[in-house]
């Protein structure tokens, strides 16, 4: 009964970057408000912003060997089913790990060297389909107001959840095919009246610049596909994204799958899960979801001692992926009826309280 | 042209390679001291979005901000691409008797 009462009251969320919950957002004061984050003194935090080249090019040099490796040995048993579980696992690599590559460099925390920084981003952004200059700027509006509905264009799942679209995505089916629709508008030189929100519009022309070089590059592809009359071609370059994209897909939807939308603390909003080694090398300890949205600037590598850092005003992290999805499915499922509904986060006591103002108002959506 | 000198803060106040927030009277102010031990000041919010730069990282000349990662010269107040695109305004800076003080 209550549930229903509360599906009554329900208003329907917009979540285009043009649409009512985006002015609904602003006239709140939850656009580029101030977000809460645990005190960490200034040294701390200074040596945990520290770069370091040296991470990264180790774990470059592993990524992109290790695709080289699997790639060579995928064509050398090509013809046969011992080719599968190379082109799997290189797939991985391409469709998957280039998600973390692409976020960690756009942040320009990677490396300490800006070019490997840039030079790794603009690989990644290839290899993910997401435009270089698209894609940094709506990361940028990501964190500056994180699920915010009709403010943030990254969220992945909208209320109430579309499950047949997260389950294409795994196979990055749905995604793909918006890139190509938006690589090709790009190419013809047409930038989106969303796409115009967040990108500057000195940086427009670099948008479509890139996506004349990506396109360029994918007829390469399909031409010599059709000139060795072999899909090799496009297993090697393209494809990799369809049928690799799982892993990034089952990392991701743990950021903020399921949690509260509207507010303005990141302990509520995304989800810190403790993962393999194997995931986190993919997902290069983005793992640590709520560390990183709290401090942007402190890289990959430093997350695990930032998360011991501030645990004790954290929710518990998740200790397993399985945890988070065990989690998070049935809220999906509660949110196809009632689309206020998410999962609250418990605070330890050690923790400073949740900001009433907002919390208080969510509290009876999440019953 | 300088205006008024404000006195900041004791020059042990600030780390070598870092920054200190500033405020005085309503406006918000970075005061940074350069690897090389020279002082500087720029404003103190960054011009992409209203995010204070006293709780970012310095490195070399450059300072970046805790938000999004815009980088400026803090030397020049030039700002060195995206997301920023708007240069920070910077105000001469004087060191005095092991006190830091900056021209409004």
């Amino acid at each position: 009964m209550r549930e229903v009462a509360m599906a009554d009251q329900t208003r329907k969320r917009d979540y285009s970057l043009l649409g009512e919950s985006g002015r609904t957002a602003v006239d709140m004061g939850l656009a580029a408000a101030e977000w809460y984050h645990t005190e960490v003194p200034r040294k701390e935090m200074k040596a945990l912003m520290q770069r370091s080249d040296a991470p990264a090019i180790r774990d470059t040099i592993i990524w992109l060997g290790a695709m080289v490796l699997l790639a060579g040995l995928g064509v050398y048993f090509w013809g046969s089913w011992l080719c599968v579980p190379f082109f799997l696992a290189y797939g991985v690599l391409y469709g998957s790990a280039s998600d973390s590559r692409w976020h960690e460099c756009g942040h320009g925390t990677a490396f300490k060297t800006r070019w490997m920084n840039d030079a790794v981003y603009q690989i990644a952004c290839f290899m993910i389909t997401r435009n270089p200059v698209t894609w940094r700027w709506s990361h940028t509006r990501h964190h500056t107001d994180t699920v915010i509905v009709g403010r943030d264009p990254e969220i992945a799942v909208m209320r109430p959840p579309d499950l047949l679209r997260l389950i294409l995505n795994f196979f990055g089916i749905l995604d793909v095919w918006h890139a190509m629709v938006d690589m090709l508008r790009n190419a013809f030189g047409v930038i989106s009246a969303e796409e115009k929100t967040f990108i500057p519009e000195i940086e427009q022309p670099r948008a479509i610049f890139i996506a004349r070089i990506w396109l360029a590059i994918y007829v390469v592809t399909i031409a010599a596909a059709i000139a060795m009359g072999s899909v090799l071609p496009l297993v090697l370059i393209g494809l990799p994204r369809l049928y690799g994209a799982w892993h990034h897909v089952l990392t991701g939807l743990l950021q903020h799958g399921g949690l509260a939308d509207n507010v303005i603390d990141h302990r509520l909003n995304s989800r810190t899960v403790h993962m393999n080694p194997i995931s986190r090398f993919i997902y290069w300890n983005m793992n640590y979801h709520v560390e990183h949205h709290m401090f942007p600037m402190v890289p990959y590598h430093a997350l695990p001692r930032l998360h011991a850092m501030i645990k004790h005003d954290l929710p518990t992290a998740n200790p397993s992926m399985w945890s988070g999805y065990r989690e998070m499915i049935p809220a999906f499922l509660r949110q196809l009826r009632n689309e206020d509904y998410f999962l609250r986060r418990e605070l330890p006591a050690t923790a400073r309280p949740y900001r009433e103002e907002f919390h208080a108002e969510l509290a009876p959506a999440a019953q | 042209m300088s205006g008024n000198w404000i006195e900041v803060c004791a020059v042990e106040d600030i780390d070598e390679e870092d920054v200190m927030r500033f405020d005085h009277q309503g406006r918000t102010f970075a005061v940074y001291r350069s690897p090389d031990d020279e002082f500087f000041a720029t404003d103190g919010l960054c011009t992409h979005e209203q995010v204070h730069l006293a709780d970012g990282l310095v490195m070399d000349e450059i300072i970046e901000c805790p938000k999004h990662n815009g980088r400026f010269n803090y030397k020049t107040g030039q700002a060195k691409g995206a997301p920023v695109c708007v240069n920070l305004a910077t105000y001469p800076v004087k060191v005095e008797d092991g006190a830091v003080f900056i021209s409004i």
